[in-house]
């Protein structure tokens, strides 16, 4: 690829499961002697088989990955635990080797795959910041060049000489990151670090590593978190078991992930008539996510209402019957039911396809993955109905917060759990009188 | 850059060790501080410890066990001794650490791990001279009082015999270090292993008291010539022996390219193990 700052190619990097050797000089002494005396080994458990010192298999963290990242780019990687992204990190900040593979970087590549590595609780902040800044690959006239950068994104001008056990943890971390934010490397590699530290404090990381990106530098970023994979980056790789399963845009890349975690993506369609859920009556044709402009999409910005379109036939006129969606969060919570309550519906409809969409308001669901399931149903007496035709989980979507103040999040960083999150209207008054 | 599974063996990276010379100084910055920080007595710690050990020798092996010090006053003798023993042995014992105590950091970030012994080595090089000085200046004392002492101009000799004890310390040290990965036990066997050889090198003894059947052992120990020069130099008494001096710098040479070797091959996937 033309402008590579990274290639990578062919990378595997294989783990041995369990302990290499037994841990100890002289049980692998007493291994050898038995082995030179022709005697089994005398550290294996009776009925294990006989893998010399090594016991437990192998695990292939990374199996012949190919990418190439172009200058500039800022690149997402995303997977399940154990599909090799940390590995990847590892070995591109060179902690670690591969075992075969190469990859060729051009260009300064920092890593920050924990924030404050290095720091010394007994050195002072300003100490730290030089030790730290070194750790990370700058050398003394780049770090005093940088140190009045530092020291104010970080907020610690007051605190600077006191030694960085006494700092809060809030301090500590704000410290830590702002090293790592002014190191300018052109390339940048963060694994979830930004999951740390205050709101407002995170907001400005968000920032400056916009900034980063702007530039003209590279970022790689590691995150479980898709809404902030799906704010950063416009690239992601998708990997999986220690392959690189997809690399592309990142609402395509995201979309496929869901599917792959959940089986569902944001649109469901039935093309042929016998599979399509239903009975000789009605019949589910597709269900999709659509934005405002009604596009298919697996990411929905919170702010913005969104659509749900249902398309569904009418075999023959018989009895009435109603659209019906049921939405669930990542956390299995059912968050909604609703049903299309018009006039239209409260009589049998002719036969004829139907396309429905039910409009979800901006600012209602919080952010995560969310799924939807759909029905056509008819309400029959004693309260009940009876589902003509149903999909359960046929679509999933992405909620993302772009992060840019205007939500019901504010400037709050932190973890939000609760199925919805309306963004409410506060009305605020003082009564002086009132205080003694 | 490119990151291949294995590099060259003898690939050292000596360059990128020079670039990060900044960060090795601040290492032997933070190993200083860290060190005497909340200590009520501070860096004193560092003439306390010879000056102690040095009484506690000249009581039990001078005075109780009696043995013979070449003609020197006591003090001095084992005051040299311990002075320059105690910077091949702490050079040892804290590279021989490397892997183990920075694991956390090593696993997060990369750096150029030689770094870490090199700033040992420095670090306690700082604490060899203020020890060094201090026992010149115990010499000056004697010397004045009448004491036979008489620097030669073997002293020159000095930095060449500092120069072997760090590249001895650094290059067992980096053995140590890479095989503790894998073996635990090591670290215990240094401990023990260094105090062990301390009675195997002239510190406490010199080696004209040595019977005969012995001397081959002493002078197979790379560190005797080392400890046995610096004495003479310094203090006039005792042998210098050229060709044992070659002998122990051949050593030192061969540990280090041994230990280079292995250290640069450990350092790649050493974190898959610890």
């Amino acid at each position: 690829m033309k402008n590579a700052v990274i290639s990578v190619e062919n990378l595997t990097k294989i783990y041995r499961l369990g302990q290499i050797g037994t841990g100890t000089l002289s049980n692998d002494l007493k291994i050898w002697l038995a082995k030179a005396r022709g005697k089994p080994n005398p550290m294996l458990r009776i009925g294990e088989s006989d893998h010399g010192n090594r016991s437990g298999g192998t695990i292939w963290a990374l199996t012949n990955v190919d990418f190439a990242v172009r200058q500039g780019e800022v690149l997402g990687i995303i997977g399940q635990n154990g599909a090799g992204k940390s590995t990847l990190l590892k070995i591109l900040s060179r902690v670690t080797a591969p075992t075969s593979g190469r990859v060729r970087i051009s260009g300064r590549l920092a890593s920050l795959l924990e924030v404050g590595t290095g720091f010394h609780p007994e050195l002072t902040g300003r100490e730290n910041i030089f030790l730290n800044g070194a750790i990370l690959g700058m050398n003394k006239p780049e770090i005093a060049r940088k140190f009045d950068a530092i020291v104010a994104f970080a907020e610690i001008e007051k605190f600077i000489d006191t030694p960085v056990k006494r700092y809060s943890s809030g301090m500590y971390v704000r410290l830590a990151f702002a090293v790592a934010a002014n190191l300018d490397p052109e390339i940048l590699v963060i694994d979830e670090v930004l999951a740390v530290g205050d709101a407002a404090f995170q907001k400005k990381c968000i920032g400056k590593m916009g900034d980063v990106a702007k530039g003209g530098r590279t970022v790689l970023f590691v995150s479980h978190n898709m809404a902030t994979i799906a704010r950063l980056c416009e690239r992601v790789l998708l990997l999986d078991k220690g392959r690189l399963i997809q690399d592309g845009g990142a609402e395509e890349v995201i979309a496929h992930y869901l599917r792959g975690g959940l089986g569902v993506a944001a649109k469901k369609e039935w093309m042929r008539m016998e599979e399509a859920p239903g009975n000789d009556f009605v019949r589910l044709r597709s269900v999709s996510v659509v934005d405002s402009g009604r596009r298919v999409t697996s990411i929905v910005d919170i702010r913005e209402p969104f659509g749900v379109e249902i398309i569904f036939d009418i075999l023959c006129l018989r009895d009435k019957v109603v659209p019906w969606l049921v939405l669930y969060n990542e956390r299995e919570e059912h968050v909604f039911s609703a049903f299309d309550t018009s006039e239209a519906w409260r009589t049998p409809r002719p036969k004829g396809r139907y396309q429905t969409t039910a409009w979800i308001p901006g600012n209602l669901l919080n952010e995560g993955t969310h799924t939807l399931s759909a029905s056509l149903n008819t309400f029959i007496p004693g309260g009940r109905n009876i589902r003509q035709a149903a999909a359960e989980r046929a679509v999933a979507f992405q909620v993302v917060d772009p992060g840019e103040g205007d939500t019901s999040r504010g400037d709050y960083g932190g973890i939000w759990t609760a199925p919805i999150r309306p963004l409410l209207k506060w009305d605020t008054s003082c009564h002086r009188s009132q205080v003694p | 850059m490119i990151i291949r599974p294995h590099r060259n063996l003898f690939d050292l990276r000596l360059r990128e060790l020079w670039r990060s010379r900044d960060l090795i100084m601040l290492f032997v910055r933070r190993d200083f501080v860290s060190v005497y920080k909340q200590t009520v007595l501070g860096p004193l710690w560092y003439l306390i410890q010879p000056l102690l050990t040095t009484i506690t020798y000249t009581f039990i092996f001078g005075r109780i066990a009696g043995l013979p010090t070449d003609g020197l006053p006591q003090f001095l003798f084992y005051m040299s001794g311990t002075v320059i023993w105690t910077y091949f042995a702490s050079c040892l014992t804290k590279t021989s650490e490397t892997f183990i105590s920075n694991a956390a950091l090593f696993g997060k970030v990369y750096f150029p791990r030689l770094s870490v012994p090199v700033s040992i080595l420095i670090s306690n090089l700082v604490a060899f001279s203020i020890q060094f000085v201090f026992f010149l200046v115990f010499i000056g004392f004697f010397a004045w009082h009448g004491a036979a002492v008489h620097p030669n101009r073997w002293v020159l000799l000095a930095p060449v015999l500092v120069l072997m004890m760090a590249g001895l310390g650094l290059g067992l040290g980096i053995i140590v270090s890479s095989l503790t990965t894998k073996y635990r036990d090591l670290r215990f066997l240094v401990q023990f292993g260094v105090q062990l050889l301390m009675y195997a090198t002239p510190v406490i003894y010199p080696v004209s008291s040595i019977p005969q059947r012995f001397k081959l052992l002493i002078q197979l120990n790379p560190m005797s010539p080392v400890v046995e020069t610096f004495r003479y130099a310094f203090l006039g008494a005792g042998t210098v022996n050229l060709p044992s001096l070659a002998y122990s710098f051949g050593f030192m040479l061969i540990v280090i390219l041994i230990g280079a070797v292995i250290f640069n091959r450990v350092e790649a996937t050493f974190m898959d193990t610890v």
